[in-house]
């Protein structure tokens, strides 16, 4: 069998001894575990920002911080959730599966892995020391718009600017990684309708950051010389136009917001039809909603600045392709529940997450569709409406998948089982809180309480407090999160290769704890289309 | 001592905390039988403009789409997870594809939303049309403040969050609730005449802000350099309250907006009393003040306009917000001290908008309070400076 030759391989390119190891090593599975283990430290550390935005939020008045503090609190909570945890989780993912998937030995450049990897310790790191700072860390929220973030903002926000270089370098490396990978080191006998949809949403999400980081690069170096050398290209009085930089923020922006979604898609048409033993749904039009949704993410922007005065022809044009996204982004969820439909379910942990990933991720579609329609944006753009939304997608659309790859792929990565009844306990846990959590904010925005303020008028202090409470027990959750994940690790029951009965995919083939290359030899053409999801 | 203080206040707010979450637990009771829409602000509202009542029908069509999308969707996602499970003996079916499903639903969809673009594309283009105004307002953002200017008649004046409600924000819940319309209330309302178009000019001196009223369902951001403009039509009487809706800086959450619409017969009462206070003003800027008076004056606009930052005592907040008290500036050279009100510098927002004498009174205030030995500045130094 392939997979015994590949570790007898093994012993002439066994991983480095200790914490050198680490430091040195380019191979993607350690590469990946690191990134992983990054993603969560950050996570803990946005996730304490959370906690402290929410005790001051918790009744009205100020408790316990000055508002500027609370504004560097809100501001750094999202550079960190954004590019800390969410991004280096799915490059992470990626990293371990995308090899193991399309049957290649490593990723295709190792070298630029490690140092893509590696930029990252030090740009969080610049970032975070923000806080020490005199004058504080960044305060205009993690949108920076200008003048805010250059005529008004603080000495630490060239280090702001800094890092969110570095952070850019290294997507960009890790898209390239992905995209050479994929396109490369793909099993011969594998052609592209055949790779897994993770595979395919991670393929395409790179082409959205080789194409959104380079903007981002732009917007913050122009902040760094109308800042430091006297331009001023978001400076009205020398010129320049503020609105230029929300223009050039958001062609960023919106492709970023499917840089963190469509990796979540794709692991969630593996983790779907695994459970419902029956294949996947609509394999070919997942992928071409992937490739649409993409492709509009791109021709959107502005329905992030309908308020800032665009001619009305612009809004409608706006908002039209606004619209349009619901088209592909229905396509997928008709397509997972067709996959469900008639199925033989199962609901252990990852499907569970799978599953509350369909049904929150959608009803966080339906308020990005009222979002959407430009005169009622006017209502609910800034409000907690919006926070409400975007916390429905990335929280319960972007980190339930990532937190259901980790419990699909545990086994792999380990060799071991995880506590199956832990797993259910937190998950229900953390599905109770987090809907406590966010949905009074749907209330709180509607009713007209505006996003990024400290302190509220008496008539939204019910909301809050709910509001406050389920996010200090979603929170806490995150003590069972990374308990389960270590005993997993050190006390786990041994898994057999294929824990999951019906998974299908390249590294189910592989030892049950994947051996340190994956695939020495590429696989066969029986054994693709043998495990291929396009059956 | 110290530390007692800080006891109490901690068992105050556990009481206030537990008083909230009981009343919060009855109200829960409560929502099963009446009707809490209008006490808890689940929902948008509906307004007193014509837009307003737009927006919310827009918004309420959407929403019952969705609903009903939601039902058809989740209904079948949950009758599945339910009847198709193993344990129930469920055998999987193989079916993968079907190109009339597919095609069944991208049409629908595009159809529904059709059907939503054209109502909200007539909406759209009705509210940015501002041609049909009666009058004109020119809103101007600072941080933290909104000034307002009726072109026509001659009437300018800045709005600030009213001090009674600045001094509770530390307070206890109670004083919170004392104020009334806790942090909505400011120190000089904007009065406008109902059943007639307003055109708002809206334009910033700093950073972005955004005016919004919800009831007037106008919502435009403010931007440094460029003017937005906006309309309303309002049909009642009353006051409307609002809030700057774009993060602009510390006190974001603490620069409201009233709005007062009057009769028109007391709006034009309201424009003569308002003009005449306004020569009023110019004449009291062209005479010579006593340093008491210029103290006196001095002190109500620091605390109003400067107090934010540098604090009520004069110790501000370095190092970003730096103590008047021995300030260099302060007790330097007048001119240097006009400048820097005058025009910013940094994060210190420029005061220019202020009228001369009470920008002569605070740089006095500041010069001379707080243990400080600078000069007085009279309100003609300040005409001079600018």
């Amino acid at each position: 069998m392939t997979t015994a030759t590949a570790s007898h391989d093994d012993h002439h390119h066994g991983p480095e001894k200790g914490l050198m190891r680490w430091v040195k090593t380019t191979n993607h599975k350690d590469i990946g575990s690191l990134y992983m283990w990054f993603a969560f430290t950050m996570l803990l550390i946005g996730g304490a920002f959370a906690m402290g935005i929410r005790a001051e939020l918790l009744q009205p008045g100020l408790q316990l911080m000055e508002p500027q503090f609370f504004n560097q609190l809100t501001t750094m909570h999202g550079l960190i959730m954004v590019f800390g945890a969410i991004m280096p989780a799915f490059v992470g993912l990626g990293n371990w599966l995308i090899p193991m998937m399309v049957g290649a030995p490593d990723m295709a450049l190792p070298r630029m892995n490690n140092w893509s990897f590696w930029i990252l310790p030090f740009a969080g790191g610049i970032l975070l020391s923000t806080f020490f700072m005199e004058g504080g860390a960044p305060a205009f929220g993690w949108t920076f718009y200008a003048p805010l973030s250059t005529t008004f903002a603080p000495d630490s926000t060239d280090f702001f600017i800094f890092a969110v270089h570095l952070l850019g370098f290294s997507s960009i490396m890790g898209a390239i990684n992905i995209i050479a990978t994929v396109l490369n080191m793909r099993a011969p006998e594998m052609k592209l309708m055949d790779m897994p949809l993770f595979v395919w949403t991670w393929l395409i999400t790179s082409f959205l950051l080789i194409g959104a980081m380079p903007v981002l690069a732009g917007a913050v170096t122009m902040m760094l010389t109308d800042r430091n050398f006297g331009t001023a290209f978001f400076d009205a009085t020398g010129g320049g136009d503020p609105v230029l930089f929300q223009h050039i923020f958001w062609f960023f922006g919106h492709p970023e917001v499917y840089i963190m979604i469509l990796p979540a898609f794709g692991v969630v048409s593996h983790i779907i039809p695994t459970f419902a033993r029956k294949p996947l749904f609509g394999y070919s039009s997942m992928v071409y909603a992937t490739a649409s949704i993409a492709f509009l993410s791109y021709i959107v922007w502005a329905h992030h600045m309908f308020l800032t005065g665009m001619p009305v022809a612009g809004e409608l044009y706006f908002m039209y392709a606004t619209m349009l996204i619901a088209v592909p982004t229905g396509v997928k969820v008709f397509n997972w529940i067709s996959t469900m439909w008639r199925g033989s379910m199962t609901f252990e942990t990852p499907m569970l997450w799978a599953v509350s990933f369909v049904f929150l991720f959608t009803i966080g579609g339906f308020s990005g569709l009222m979002l959407g329609i430009a005169p009622a944006d006017i209502q609910y753009h800034d409000t907690y409406f919006v926070v409400a939304h975007f916390h429905y997608v990335l929280v319960t659309g972007a980190l339930w998948s990532i937190i259901a790859a980790v419990f699909y792929w545990l086994p792999k990565w380990t060799g071991k089982m995880y506590n199956e009844k832990l797993g259910k306990v937190h998950f229900w846990w953390a599905m109770i809180s987090v809907n406590v959590l966010f949905f009074p904010q749907h209330f709180l925005g509607l009713a007209g309480m505006p996003r990024r303020i400290p302190d509220y008028s008496l008539q939204f202090a019910d909301f809050n407090l709910i509001s406050s409470l389920g996010g200090f027990a979603f929170g806490a959750s995150f003590i069972l999160l990374t308990y389960i994940v270590i005993d997993c690790v050190r006390n786990g029951k041994p898994a057999s290769a294929r824990p999951w009965s019906s998974a299908k995919g390249l590294e189910w083939t592989l030892e049950p704890k994947a051996q340190y290359h994956s695939f020495n030899t590429p696989p066969s053409r029986a054994l693709i289309e043998a495990e291929s999801q396009n059956s | 001592m110290r530390l007692r203080i800080n006891e109490m206040k901690g068992i105050y707010l556990f009481g206030g905390f537990m008083k909230r979450l009981t009343t919060l637990l009855s109200a829960l009771v409560a929502m099963m039988s009446t009707n809490v829409f209008a006490e808890y602000g689940l929902n948008m509202t509906e307004g007193v403009t014509s837009i307003s009542h737009d927006i919310y029908d827009l918004h309420m069509m959407v929403f019952w789409v969705c609903v009903v999308i939601a039902v058809v969707v989740f209904g079948a996602m949950f009758y599945s997870v339910f009847a198709h499970r193993k344990s129930k003996g469920a055998v999987a079916a193989q079916f993968h594809e079907s190109t009339k499903a597919e095609l069944v639903w991208t049409i629908v969809p595009v159809i529904i939303l059709v059907g939503m673009a054209i109502p909200a594309s007539k909406v759209l283009i009705d509210l940015e049309d501002t041609t049909k105004a009666e009058m004109s307002v020119k809103i101007t953002g600072h941080q933290w403040k909104w000034q307002y200017d009726y072109p026509e008649e001659g009437i300018s004046f800045i709005s600030n969050l009213a001090q009674s409600h600045k001094d509770v924000v530390t307070g206890t819940d109670a004083d919170r609730e004392a104020v009334g319309n806790y942090l909505l209330e400011v120190d000089k309302h904007l009065v406008l005449p109902v059943d007639t178009s307003i055109r708002f000019l809206i334009t910033s001196n700093d950073v972005i802000h955004n005016w919004w009223v919800p009831a007037f369902g106008v919502k435009q951001d403010a931007n440094p350099g460029f003017i937005n403009d906006a309309w309303a039509k309002v049909d009642e009487i009353g006051t409307y309250r609002g809030q700057c809706a774009e993060l602009c800086g510390k006190d974001h959450g603490f620069m409201p907006i009233v709005v007062d619409v009057v009769s028109k017969a007391d709006y034009a009462k309201w424009v003569s009393e308002q003009q005449a206070a306004a020569a009023a003003a110019v004449a009291s800027a062209t005479k010579t003040w006593s340093k008491d008076e210029l103290m006196a004056q001095g002190e109500s606009v620091y605390n109003t306009n400067c107090a934010g930052c540098h604090k009520k005592d004069g110790s501000g907040m370095p190092p970003v917000f730096p103590a008047m008290k021995g300030s260099p500036i302060a007790n330097g050279a007048a001119a240097d001290h006009m400048d820097i009100v005058l025009n910013g510098k940094g994060a210190m927002p420029l005061f220019k908008m202020l009228g001369d004498a009470d920008l002569a009174a605070v740089i006095t205030y500041e010069r001379n309070a707080f243990g400080n030995t600078g000069s007085v500045v009279q309100p003609s130094d300040v005409k001079s400076a600018r």
